[in-house]
């Protein structure tokens, strides 16, 4: 594998006459996983979505070492599988129908499905763990399997170039770890490249080997975890006290503090009756 | 090769072990899941249903004809059939000359309402799309109008100048619901395009009963052809209608695939390589063409479009590629068979077959809405 890799060169999207995503340069290696994380409004999900032409942008954005605004619609579909982070999920469709959806890139214009399009829907399937899914109605699956049955249809695209938005958001803890160890366990399988757009910054450290931090529209910060993920930073870009461990392989875990003076602040209230402020208490 | 069979390997995800593999080499393909498709059962009980609304159709009438023998004049012409259906020479002439060409132009109108029907669903990506929704009703409403005020209905050339006025006024309706619909930016998405139509339909019902109060002599005239009717003088309406019904017919048929991928979306649908303004484009103009081109010969029947779409996604699932295929062919006899309850209940005057399709498809269409919300 070769030259799988995506780069922004002086990307700028503006979006209701504001600029969203300001002069961004960032380079994703080969097989790498990158995490874009940022706070709300930081321009992460807009700056993916200029992979996949959902906004018009100024400067150069590279798929594969081709020019991503020469790609057609079809083309790029053949490189690049995106997980949304709200799926529309088709009322009654069977999840096989849904998952074969994928192959769409690869048929012609009838988009009918051969026998190896089918087998390959059902090699992800199984791959995932969903076999027994394939007559179910995606519309009546847990959140968990939903999201899984929409990354079988990203998989079987059959793209080097994944990306997913948001990918955890709708989880639990459990099912999001589960989500996240089958696509790294996926990303060495099958050699891709993975763009993440996170909000959980002990998922970006865990898992991404390039971490790239965008605020107010600008990158201001990308490289290994470890490197990036430090309190200063945190500090600066979130407002929040933040302790980051790095553990030996050089994965990050971040854990927020409450902040100090807030915390004094509520302690004081919390003398008056409890159940006054009960909520109060519960916010991070 | 059987590393396809535990499934569970990097073997078997890799795309060129899948591709490598010869169809039919081995036991696998047996248990790969078929892809949900229009099957050879579903096509049999649609024509089935053709078949059954169709000699019945042409069985009944003033004139009480047997069931056997219409159904073996039908098989005597097809070719290479020769059988003796038994009847007479005037009950064949009732049969060629009056009744298939009406039976006929209710099997295309129905088809064509409840295909056009579905695709419009599939576009919109909302059951509760029916062919009338861009102006249709409206533009072919002034055009008929307009048509028979001027006089022009009673004849011009060698047409009847009311379907060729109700045609155009559909198509007028129709392109200025989908030029308006486009933003300034040059986009636009089905929600703008459904207004676009709400307000086209707004304006166009306006100008027709304007012109339809200012000529109250015709009143009559207009209303009737606004309830929609299956009169035929012979099979010059059929001719008129099959050009439409066949190449839009075609045309939907081969969009199921594009239409199921369209259901996720615009934006999803273009990340999986589709191009979904032109999708939308090519269905809406065969199903608005097809509509059209039935409401200028039948008037304006109502309900056909949503019912038979609903009524098949509720038996055979909601894949395009059975709806829009099965909906040609069920919504076909089912305003056949409307119009023999048309003919018949208040025999020998006719009722107006929209009377009768409303009045089936309203509790029908209930039905299904609650049957659907228990499901």
């Amino acid at each position: 594998m070769t030259a799988t890799t995506i780069s922004w060169r002086g990307v700028s999207v503006a979006l209701g006459g504001h600029d969203v995503v300001r002069d961004v340069t960032l380079d994703v290696p080969a097989g790498a996983w990158l995490s874009l994380i940022g706070p709300n409004g930081a321009g992460k999900t807009t700056l993916v979505r200029t992979l996949s032409r959902g906004v018009g942008y100024r400067g150069d954005v590279t798929l594969l070492g081709r020019d991503a605004a020469d790609l057609g619609v079809r083309d790029r579909a053949r490189h690049l599988a995106v997980v949304p982070q709200h799926p529309v999920i088709p009322p009654g469709m069977r999840a096989f129908d849904y998952v074969l959806l994928g192959r769409a890139p690869h048929q012609g214009l009838r988009c009918s499905s051969s026998v190896q399009d089918r087998r390959r829907a059902l090699a992800v399937l199984q791959r995932l763990g969903l076999e027994t899914f394939t007559d179910r109605r995606v519309d009546t699956l847990s959140g968990g399997e939903r999201q899984r049955v929409v990354l079988a249809r990203a998989l079987v695209q059959d793209t080097p170039l994944l990306v997913l938005d948001e990918p955890t958001a709708a989880l639990d803890v459990g099912h999001q770890l589960e989500v996240l160890e089958l696509i790294a366990d996926l990303r060495t399988e099958r050699e891709l490249t993975i763009v993440t757009t996170v909000h959980d910054l002990t998922v970006a450290g865990q898992f991404a080997d390039v971490v790239a931090v965008m605020a107010d529209g600008r990158l201001v910060a990308d490289g290994a975890p470890s490197a990036v993920l430090t309190p200063d930073l945190i500090g600066m870009h979130w407002g929040v006290d933040a302790a980051c461990d790095v553990d030996d392989d050089g994965s990050v875990t971040v854990t927020v503090r409450r902040r100090k003076e807030q915390r004094r602040r509520s302690a004081s209230t919390t003398a008056r009756p409890a159940t006054t402020h009960a909520s109060e208490g519960d916010q991070p | 090769m059987t590393a396809a069979t535990d499934g569970r390997g990097l073997t078997t995800t890799d795309p060129s072990v899948a591709l490598a593999e010869p169809p039919g080499s081995d036991d696998v393909v047996d248990e790969v899941p078929e892809a949900t498709r229009l099957t050879a059962a579903w096509l049999a009980a649609g024509l089935l249903a053709v078949l059954v609304a169709a000699v019945i159709g042409i069985a009944t009438g003033p004139v009480s004809l047997p069931l056997r023998g219409v159904a073996l004049e039908l098989l005597d012409r097809l070719p290479l059939v020769a059988v003796d259906s038994g009847l007479s020479a005037t009950q064949q002439a009732i049969v060629w000359e009056i009744r298939t060409p009406r039976v006929v132009l209710g099997l295309l109108v129905g088809a064509l309402l409840a295909g056009s029907g579905a695709g419009y669903q599939g576009v919109f990506r909302n059951p509760l799309a029916d062919p009338y929704l861009l102006g249709i009703a409206a533009g072919a409403g002034l055009g008929a109008t307009l048509a028979i005020v001027t006089g022009a209905g009673d004849g011009v050339g060698p047409f009847d100048a009311i379907p060729m006025f109700a045609f155009i006024g559909a198509l007028v309706a129709v392109a200025m619901a989908a030029t308006l619909s486009v933003r300034r930016d040059g986009s636009d998405t089905p929600a703008t395009l459904i207004l676009a139509g709400v307000a086209v339909a707004a304006f166009f019902t306006a100008a027709q009963t304007y012109v339809q109060q200012r000529h109250a002599d015709t009143l009559r005239q207009v209303y009737a052809w606004i309830l929609g009717a299956l009169s035929t003088s012979g099979w010059d309406e059929v001719l008129l209608l099959l050009p439409y019904a066949v190449v839009c017919g075609a045309v939907l048929v081969f969009a199921v695939g594009a239409l199921d991928v369209l259901a996720v979306g615009d934006d999803e649908a273009r990340a999986l390589g589709m191009h979904p303004r032109r999708i939308r484009m090519a269905v809406l103009v065969a199903a608005s063409l097809a509509t059209a081109a039935a409401v200028a010969v039948s008037g304006l029947i109502g309900f056909v479009g949503l019912v038979v779409p609903h009524g098949v996604r509720l038996v055979a699932g909601v894949s395009n590629r059975r709806v829009v295929p099965l909906s040609f062919l069920f919504g076909g006899a089912f305003l056949a068979l409307a119009d023999v309850l048309a003919r018949t209940v208040q025999s020998p005057a006719e009722l107006p077959i929209g009377v009768i399709t409303a009045f089936i498809g309203a509790p029908f269409f209930l039905i299904i809405l609650r049957s659907r919300s228990t499901a």
